[in-house]
């Protein structure tokens, strides 16, 4: 039996993974990839509080995660695609002002 | 040490550095493909805490569906490698210090927690499937399963009106 501890020390450290990307990456993509990785973590903690207290209501969050993660990805491409049309670039560093 | 740790002890391994992976490497479609190791590993995790529905999903959704629309995107934005610039700049350092504060801040948090686990006896035959998640969702959970859809539509619409150059 692996204490679920293990599984939140898990899940704290794949956030502060996706945060680091996030603050340090320049690329959208991976800034995106790294906002999923954070995801996973907050979906992993869910699922691990739901195996401690017996109750599948975490699971019911960790679906919405999910599905709220698809959401957000379908829109989040979109605009790197429209940024990317309009700019040449993903590279947060040369997006700072909303005219173009 | 028994298979139940071997196995979480692996699969936490290669999570992070999966994760680790996506962060370091120097091309967007390394990142893409360390990011879908992570998800199959995460999912690994997910049944070893009897998550048996939310690790197929794991798998079919993230894996497969988020997955193809990045590889997509970068493929169709033909992005090469960024140029390397200097290797500690001090975003990196501040970024670094930042979510080094925050690990510390929470591990502090959750080894407070107690690690008791609920026994889950006579629902353990049920716990995590797919019919007590759709008997969940269906009953108690309607109203924001409705909603999700709803917000699945809005975003497609959405994302073709902000991709289309002319509509």
């Amino acid at each position: 039996m692996v204490p679920i501890s293990y599984y939140l020390f898990l899940a704290a450290a794949l956030f502060c993974l996706g945060m680091f990307g996030v603050l340090v990456r320049r690329n959208a993509l991976v800034v995106f990839m790294c906002v999923e990785l954070m995801l996973n973590a907050a979906n992993l903690t869910f699922l691990a509080f739901a195996r401690m207290r017996g109750d599948s209501a975490g699971h019911v969050s960790a679906f919405f995660v999910i599905a709220v993660a698809a959401a957000e990805a379908a829109i989040g491409l979109a605009i790197v695609i429209a940024v990317f049309r309009s700019r040449g670039s993903v590279n947060i560093d040369e997006i700072k002002t909303m005219k173009h | 040490m028994n298979i139940e740790q071997a196995l979480f002890g692996a699969f936490a391994f290669l999570t992070l550095f999966s994760a680790t992976m996506v962060i370091f490497a120097k091309s967007p479609i390394h990142s893409a493909m360390a990011l879908v190791s992570t998800f199959f590993f995460l999912a690994g995790i997910y049944v070893l805490l009897w998550a048996h529905t939310l690790a197929v999903m794991q798998v079919l959704v993230y894996a497969g569906a988020i997955m193809v629309l990045f590889l997509f995107v970068i493929m169709l934005l033909n992005l090469g490698e960024e140029p390397s610039g200097p290797r500690l700049t001090l975003t990196r350092i501040i970024g670094g210090a930042t979510a080094l504060g925050l690990f510390a801040c929470l591990a502090v948090a959750l080894a407070r927690i107690p690690s008791t686990v609920v026994d889950l006896g006579a629902q353990a035959q049920t716990f995590g499937t797919l019919e007590t998640i759709g008997k969940a969702i269906f009953s108690t959970w309607l109203f924001p399963f409705e909603a999700v859809s709803l917000l699945l539509l809005v975003s497609m619409v959405g994302s073709v009106v902000v991709a289309k150059s002319r509509i």
